[in-house]
């Protein structure tokens, strides 16, 4: 099992902020079944300036996830 | 030292700290953001971290601020959870030598806070809840140090 996240607007979105998932092979297969199963996170993920980070390190594009532990979805970031 | 506080922050409890026993240091430089009520549309702001992540990201610009502007010590307390309206969000502090130093890095610093840190900020006014992210001047000023060669 590994360790899912949303912050921001993305938790608010969904409705959870962390959960517990069997993770599919790759994070865009990951993209596609979190957007199979709540549309409107879907269209979340997709917008503009949102990052995603497995086991902490930011990732553009597709990456694979075999072993990994967390992933987590960040919104365009907002400063302090 | 770089903390990110669910609890209140005391500036002046802090400054105190980071100025006591300093031989070599000529110039302490401290920042204090306070949340503003925006005109009254703003109550209270909420900043969410990611825990490990957000750290590890503000030390790793602290590290180069460091190096940067050839400080002696770097302070950054960050608020998490909700600020009230007048209440501290962030204290920086920057120690160094001579005083430029020290004033820039504190510049530098804030600037990265304002505009880079993975922070998520929510606003809370007499209309409801709104996503923060950063202005186009937050995002000019934390430029002007990618293009300055000297600092």
């Amino acid at each position: 099992m590994a360790k899912l996240l949303l912050f921001g607007r993305l938790a608010e979105v969904a409705g959870w902020r962390e959960r517990e998932v069997v993770l599919p092979a790759s994070l865009l297969m990951l993209r596609s079944q979190l957007t199979l199963e709540d549309p409107a996170l879907g269209e979340a993920l997709a917008g503009a300036g949102v990052l995603a980070a497995v086991d902490q390190v930011l990732t553009r594009g597709d990456a694979p996830l075999l072993g990994v532990v967390e992933v987590a979805f960040l919104p365009p970031l907002s400063g302090g | 030292m770089i903390q990110l506080s669910s609890e209140p922050i005391d500036p002046g409890h802090l400054l105190n700290g980071f100025c006591a026993g300093r031989a070599t240091t000529g110039a302490v430089v401290s920042f204090t953001g306070l949340v503003r009520d925006e005109g009254g549309q703003a109550q209270a702001l909420e900043l969410e971290a990611y825990e490990g992540f957000t750290e590890m990201a503000i030390i790793g610009m602290a590290v180069a601020a460091k190096a940067r502007f050839d400080l002696i010590d770097l302070m950054i307390v960050h608020r998490i959870g909700r600020v009230e309206v007048g209440q501290p969000i962030v204290f920086v502090a920057t120690a160094a030598a001579h005083r430029r130093a020290a004033l820039e890095a504190c510049d530098h610093v804030m600037d990265y806070l304002k505009s880079r840190a993975p922070l998520w900020k929510k606003s809370f006014g007499p209309d409801g809840a709104r996503w923060i992210e950063p202005t186009a001047a937050d995002l000019a000023d934390a430029k002007r140090w990618d293009q300055e060669t000297n600092p």
